[in-house]
């Protein structure tokens, strides 16, 4: 097996809940070096909880997750927040410090965990922004930024620390289309001419497979499908099928669980 | 009946349970603090959102709480042809009590409840969760220096309360009501003691910044991170800090005066 | 970055105002500013009764305070209350027949001890007792005797 080939996350017989609530049961992944992997799946699926189960955020009730040979749940603080400077996590809304500058946001990881001094940080930021198409909007703060540019910023200080990994939380929700577009071009480049691994939670259906080179789709706690996106689309599985396809009906039920509608009705009747 | 039993003890225990969470987040805080020796921008900056953004507040309301105990006091001394005593009475209420707890009380509403709202508001927008997975722990960089500006400005906040207010109750008995400038001070000289009356009054005001200020972030930190849940935690903060207060001074001044 | 500057100017004038005010209670205020005692002998002196004379009240020779009160007990040997009190070091010329009187500060004030001078020609020193002392008034006493002299008068 070649170095391309070998796993950088991996995630064996991993299961998570809150309370009685499942959100993962006993799911496998493995998250190739190099490549863009996406996970789908309805809302609440558990989508969001898998990336804070890599990042060590939270802890699985079982199973293992292992982060370029490191198991994640067993590190101790020390050696998680060294591991952590090596991801780079973009959240739904950016999370940019909002009493900070675009450039300071950019430049918060450097300064806090390099020892460069102020001269290489300001290069180093501006070459960040530039990849990202925003050296120019540098010193604007990010209440200034449309939703699409903070996100932009919030990817310039993803990659600040040069990390091995990025993962993406819902990078697509909410933009327009030219904006959306941007994303998936910047997500796509920074992956292949960084040499990264990225990890991208979505349920927009057709962006996310038109950048990835694996896909997975979870729903009710399992994965569902596992393949590259062809092999994806040409999935005879009738859950797959509803979430590629749109269709408001299907194995996730289109009615919440009730009553039968004429019970309903006569009840409201009789009791009136 | 039993529903009501029922509810009375989830209530408890859940009360409880946050408070060992406080408990547990304050030993975490704490041993965040002297790293921030090394960031000491970050105290300075607090220092300011939290202690000179509050002296307005402070300075507008001891000078009208200091003026009003001038008035009040002189009406009833002036029964038994004490008048004179008016220093001392208006320096004792000040430097003992309104002092230190009316500058809490202010301190609570305006910085604790700017605390709380902001550090909620970052939970919201997940910049906390952001801030951790860049490998800096939010609590050492973002609670701790609010901590510790907290507990520094509470003091100084209290000896101005005290002061400006001795000044304002000044400017009405001497300068409204005629009292003799000489025994207005003079009698306050003899009667206001240093260690049992100042000192004793900073140790409570000290007590008291680092009560409000523990209650207003965690509170933040702690807020469930939505709109509504932030909103919540700010009024909570306001009024459980107050409450403390209030019950604090019980103690303290028991402790400090009782036995006089 | 330039309003780094100007907050900490304000920070800085924000503890300045603080430590001013600090400054201000202890001086104008309080009693920091007069001289306290530093430097004392112990005296001591019996009373029948010391009213309400308390730990920490004044001792006054002429109407000038010179020392305080540091502790009152009550000796069961011979019935009556040790006031043990400290007179500042600079007043070390009290001749020993010093006599120790309770007086009331004021028609409602508190209590303290008035020193009058004798004339022996040896002074009081750290650990002696005044012999000559004057209890506190109490008005239960003064009104019982007020009453009994109205009815001796009536008598008589």
């Amino acid at each position: 097996m070649s170095a391309a080939d070998e796993a950088l996350v991996t995630l064996r017989d991993v299961s998570f809940g809150f309370g009685k609530r499942v959100i993962l049961d006993h799911c496998d992944f493995r998250f190739m070096r190099g490549k863009v992997t996406a996970i789908m799946g309805p809302s609440g699926s558990g989508k969001t909880t898998l990336l804070r189960l890599i990042g060590g955020q939270v802890r699985p009730h079982g199973g293992s997750i292992v982060v370029d040979g490191k198991e994640v749940p067993k590190l101790r603080r020390a050696e998680l927040y060294e591991l952590r400077k090596r991801m780079g996590m973009l959240f739904q809304s950016g999370a940019l410090f909002s009493g900070l500058t675009v450039f300071d946001n950019v430049a918060f990881p450097l300064r806090e965990h390099t020892g460069l001094p102020e001269s290489l940080i300001r290069d180093l930021v501006l070459l960040k922004l530039e990849a990202v198409g925003l050296r120019g909007a540098r010193d604007l703060m990010p209440t200034e930024l449309s939703g699409g540019m903070a996100r932009r910023v919030a990817l310039a200080r993803a990659i600040a620390l040069d990390p091995m990994m990025i993962m993406y939380d819902e990078p697509f929700a909410g933009l327009d289309p030219i904006t959306m577009g941007v994303v998936m071009k910047l997500i796509r480049q920074l992956n292949d001419n960084l040499g990264l691994t990225s990890i991208i939670v979505s349920h927009d259906v057709a962006e996310v497979t038109s950048i990835s080179d694996h896909v997975y789709m979870i729903s009710g706690g399992k994965v569902m499908g596992d393949g590259s996106p062809q092999d994806v689309r040409a999935s005879a599985s009738p859950w797959v099928r509803q979430f590629l396809y749109a269709e408001p009906d299907g194995p996730v039920a289109f009615h919440y669980p009730a009553a039968p509608l004429a019970d309903d009705l006569l009840d409201g009747e009789t009791a009136g | 009946m039993i529903d009501w039993l029922q509810g009375l003890g989830h209530r408890t225990l859940s009360f409880l349970e946050r408070t060992g969470r406080a408990n547990l987040f304050i030993l975490r805080v704490f041993a965040g603090v002297p790293a921030l020796a090394l960031q000491l921008r970050l105290v300075v900056a607090q220092l300011y959102a939290v202690g000179v953004l509050s002296l307005l507040i402070i300075v507008v309301s001891a000078l009208n709480v200091g003026m009003v105990l001038g008035l009040q006091m002189y009406n009833t001394l002036v029964n038994f042809g004490a008048e004179a005593s008016i220093g001392p009475v208006v320096a004792l209420a000040l430097v003992r009590e309104l002092g230190p707890v009316v500058a809490a009380l202010l301190f609570a509403g305006r910085a604790g409840s700017a605390l709380t709202a902001e550090i909620g508001l970052m939970k919201a927008t997940e910049q906390l969760s952001s801030m951790e997975m860049m490998a800096v722990d939010p609590v050492r960089r973002i609670v701790a220096p609010r901590l510790l500006a907290g507990i520094l400005s509470m003091p100084l906040l209290a000896a101005i309360f005290s002061a400006v207010g001795i000044l304002g109750g000044y400017f009405v008995a001497v300068g409204l009501l005629g009292v003799d400038e000489g025994a207005y001070w003079g009698q306050m000289r003899a009667a206001v003691d240093w260690n049992d009356d100042v000192v004793n009054g900073i140790i409570k005001s000290i007590v008291f910044g680092l009560v409000v200020t523990w209650i207003a972030v965690f509170e933040g930190y702690d807020a469930v991170p939505t709109t509504e849940g932030v909103s919540r935690a700010t009024t909570r903060s306001v009024v459980y800090s107050s409450l403390a207060v209030l019950a604090l001074d019980f103690v303290l001044t028991a402790l400090m005066f009782g036995d006089i | 970055m330039m309003r780094t500057r100007t907050i900490e100017i304000m920070v800085g004038a924000f503890v300045a105002a603080g430590i001013a005010a600090l400054f201000m209670l202890a001086m104008k205020a309080s009693n920091l500013g007069t001289a306290s005692i530093r430097d004392g002998y112990q005296v001591t002196a019996r009373f029948d009764n010391i009213g309400g004379l308390r730990v920490q009240a004044p001792v006054s020779a002429g109407g000038v305070r010179v020392g305080r009160v540091t502790a009152i007990t009550y000796d069961q040997e011979d019935y009556e209350a040790r006031v043990h009190m400290t007179i500042d070091s600079r007043y070390d010329r009290f001749p020993s027949d010093t006599s120790a009187s309770i007086y009331t500060a004021g028609l409602l004030g508190e209590q303290y001890i008035g020193l009058e001078p004798g004339g022996a020609d040896d002074f009081l020193a750290d650990g002696d007792a005044i012999l000559l002392t004057q209890s506190a008034l109490v008005l239960e006493q003064l009104i019982g005797r007020f009453l009994f002299a109205m009815t001796e008068g009536k008598d008589g």
